[in-house]
């Protein structure tokens, strides 16, 4: 067994909600609420989630660009909370991220070439020529000509752009990337090369991704496993593979049955689900996702009952009260109004194209 | 949901061409696009960004301003009615009244300072010169058509108190006062999370069965054109390269741009094999490449593509493609980079 690179735990992350002409803090925010979850070297664990579920905090928060207010971090064995000064610019290095929106991630007023040369520099990887001829490779390995490194961002599209950030980060040879929407800004066919282009250099550098996006499909070609995220908390966690083929959580299920396929002739019956999510500031009591679960065993025990995200079949976890195996005992959901003993539900509107997927194999 | 052929025409435009007269040069957004709309069917514009569909949506509406321009020659018929000839007013009568529009952005769209009822309200006592009474009812309940949960409460709140899809559901409210014959959907939900996209594409769906509005609806997302559409066209370089009944264009597509989007797209459910990519990208609309637009992205591009411009022909009966060898498969390794 591997060590893990990355390893979180309990991370949370509230922003204070202050009001009043003193500004005293009356409530909070709670962002990231608890989430525990490693990412081994070489491989990218996916974050999905609707938008305000918190992953673009927790991303930041992993890295210290915002700071956690609990939880612990280990990176390579080290507490990277513990860091300070020095020591935590030289671990910086080792963890980079690339944003979504390729237009407000690049200064303005450097020239490409400057943006990559500024990591060199910092950690004294390479200067002067050196850096130079540094940064044209880097150019070159996500595909752009050595000779934009004199040009300036607005001469670039999109997708470009998004090369750039990916030279950027890649340009301090980190051992982690936080990838934040890397493509959503993008269309289909750039998208595409950009994809292929974040695998390829997985594969030959070894890379491990934090790889967020909401766009399942796109979530379920680049994750070796992925995690759901719902008000700040991971719901389920499992293999890219498990997660599409057998979604446990109900919340999971409504997600992929709300993809639209590009196939005319097929045509699904949706688990619409009714309102938006709930505000991180008053997150429901009980399961975060009652308000809108479809599971037909939901009772009153779901609004009683914090879920723990237990494990429900090897290396599937999943926060569910009502999907059964569970550690909460049938008494205790009982004592909290419980009137549908947990049983298993996996509507077919939640299945794509379950006919081209390979058997499974027994588990 | 497929209409007849027969079905009655409500908006037949023909040549149509919306130039923006730049410092940069001349930007030919729409170049020569030609489409019918049927009453009640849902026609899906597809393409990536910088082919041309919002200038086509805003076309039709006359919301052009300088330094863009409809060229002479082009010609836009709504129910019989020369667009092209006529009056500003008589433009501003059926916008909002016959045809309506919904934007990408909800919140751009909707003004801070007033209630979203009032906004609804105001649509009703323009174009019907209701009384504010009547017209607030008339928003009230247009608010609880569209699924907004206790719609008077609602009414009284200003956008930025609601989310992105509840502002969506407002906008759409307020297209469907007047009951239009004609719902144009610009993107309607890019912004908005799958789930969001769900609630309201199903929305669209039942007030299309209900009134029997016809749709133009606006994507990107091809995954939206198969679950939404009667008939599409696929727009790029400012002109339409395919058009065909929704089965008939992902069962058999005949442009490689077309085919190019398919590839690209990844599916759930196709694990991590590398994507098919279509190399480059759209070029700006002030140089389209000379002879066919997207020959320097096209895996089959032979010489005859850049001497000449390839015209819309129908391959078979209303599956039409702009390309000399329309219907040819790609290879099957091409167009990744
Ligand atoms: N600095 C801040 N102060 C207060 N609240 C914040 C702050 N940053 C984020 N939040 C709140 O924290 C929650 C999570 O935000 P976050 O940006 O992490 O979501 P996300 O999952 O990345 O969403 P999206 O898909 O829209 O990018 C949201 O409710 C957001 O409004
Ligand atoms: N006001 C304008 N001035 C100059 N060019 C414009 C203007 N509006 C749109 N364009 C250009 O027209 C082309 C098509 O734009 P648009 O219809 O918005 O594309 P789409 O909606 O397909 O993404 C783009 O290249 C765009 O830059
Ligand atoms: S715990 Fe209850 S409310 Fe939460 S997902 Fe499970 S069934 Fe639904
Ligand atoms: S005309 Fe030529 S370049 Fe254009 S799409 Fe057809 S094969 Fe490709
Ligand atoms: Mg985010
Ligand atoms: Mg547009």
């Amino acid at each position: 067994m591997t060590t893990p690179l990355l390893s979180v735990r309990n991370l949370a992350v509230h922003f204070p909600v202050r009001s009043g002409v003193f500004g005293r803090m009356t409530g909070a925010v709670r962002a990231v609420d608890g989430v525990s979850f490693d990412i081994f070297p070489g491989e990218t664990l996916g974050i999905v989630g609707e938008s305000g579920c918190g992953k673009t905090t927790m991303g930041r928060a992993i890295l210290r660009l915002v700071e956690p207010t609990a939880g612990s971090i280990h990176f390579d064995g080290v507490d990277f909370r513990a860091l300070k000064g020095k020591a935590l610019r030289a671990m910086r290095r080792h963890l980079q991220i690339i944003f979504q929106d390729p237009f407000s991630s690049l200064n303005p007023r450097l020239t490409v070439g400057t943006t990559i040369k500024e990591g060199l520099l910092v950690h004294r990887i390479a200067e002067g020529a050196a850096a130079d001829q540094r940064v044209a490779q880097l150019l070159d390995e996500v595909g752009l000509q050595a000779s934009y490194a004199t040009r300036y961002p607005h001469e670039f599209s999109g997708g470009q752009r998004q090369r750039i950030g990916i030279a950027r980060a890649l340009a301090v040879e980190p051992k982690l990337i936080v990838c934040d929407e890397p493509v959503s800004a993008l269309d289909v066919s750039v998208q595409a090369q950009v994809i292929n282009l974040l695998q390829d250099l997985q594969k030959r550098r070894g890379l491990a991704y934090l790889f967020i996006a909401h766009d399942l499909s796109v979530v379920e070609h680049m994750a070796n496993r992925v995690g759901v995220m719902y008000l700040g908390r991971f719901m389920e966690l499992t293999s890219a593979e498990a997660l599409y083929r057998e979604p446990l959580m109900p919340y999971t299920q409504a997600l992929l049955s709300a993809i639209p396929v590009p196939d005319p002739e097929r045509k699904r019956n949706r688990i619409v689900l009714a309102g938006d999510p709930p505000s991180p500031a008053h997150p429901p009591a009980g399961c975060v996702f009652h308000p809108r679960c479809h599971h037909p065993s939901r009772d009153a025990a779901c609004a009683a009952i914090v879920p723990p995200l237990e494990e429900k079949a090897p290396h599937h976890w999943c926060a569910c009260l009502k999907q059964p195996p569970t550690i909460v005992p049938w008494g205790e959901q009982q004592r909290a109004g419980a009137t549908h003993e947990p049983a298993r539900h996996l509507p077919s509107a939640a299945m794509h194209s379950a006919g081209s997927l390979p058997e499974s194999p027994a588990r | 949901m497929s209409t007849p052929d027969s079905a009655r025409v409500l908006l037949s435009v023909e040549n149509l061409r919306t130039w923006f007269h730049t410092r940069d040069g001349v930007a030919r957004a729409v170049d020569g696009v030609s489409f019918d709309v049927r009453a009640g069917e849902t026609l899906c514009v597809v393409g990536e960004s910088g082919s041309g569909k919002s200038v086509t949506a805003l076309s039709l509406l006359r919301l052009i301003d300088p330094p863009g321009r409809i060229e002479p020659g082009s010609r836009i018929a709504f129910e019989g009615r020369d667009l092209m000839t006529a009056t500003e007013e008589e433009v501003r009568r059926l916008r909002g009244n016959r045809i309506a529009m919904v934007f990408q952005e909800p919140m751009s769209a909707l003004n801070p300072v007033f209630t979203v009822g009032d906004q609804v309200a105001e649509v009703a006592r323009i174009h019907d010169g209701a009384s504010r009474r009547a017209a607030w009812d008339r928003a009230v309940e247009m608010l609880s058509l569209v699924g907004i949960p206790d719609p008077a409460a609602r009414a009284r709140q200003y956008p930025h108190e609601m989310s992105g899809g509840m502002r969506q559901r407002v906008l759409i409210a307020m297209a469907l006062v007047m009951n239009p014959a004609l719902l144009i959907a610009d993107e309607p939900t890019t912004a908005l999370d799958v789930t969001i996209q769900a609630q309201i594409l199903e929305l669209l769906t039942s007030v299309q069965e209900r009134f029997g509005t016809a749709i133009i609806l606006i994507t990107h997302d091809l995954g939206v054109v198969a679950e939404a559409a009667d008939r599409v066209l696929v727009m790029y370089g400012g002109q339409v390269v395919e058009r065909a009944a929704v089965r008939d264009l992902f069962a058999s597509p005949q442009h490689p741009y077309t085919q190019g989007l398919l590839r690209a797209m990844p599916r759930v459910g196709q694990g991590r094999d590398r994507l098919l990519t279509i190399p480059g990208t759209v070029p700006p609309p002030t140089a389209w490449p000379s002879g066919c637009r997207f020959r320097d992205r096209c895996p089959l591009a032979f010489d005859r593509c850049e001497r000449e411009a390839p015209e819309l022909t129908n391959v078979v009966a209303s599956h039409a493609a702009r390309c000399h060898v329309a219907g040819t498969p790609l290879p099957a390794a091409a167009a990744s980079s």
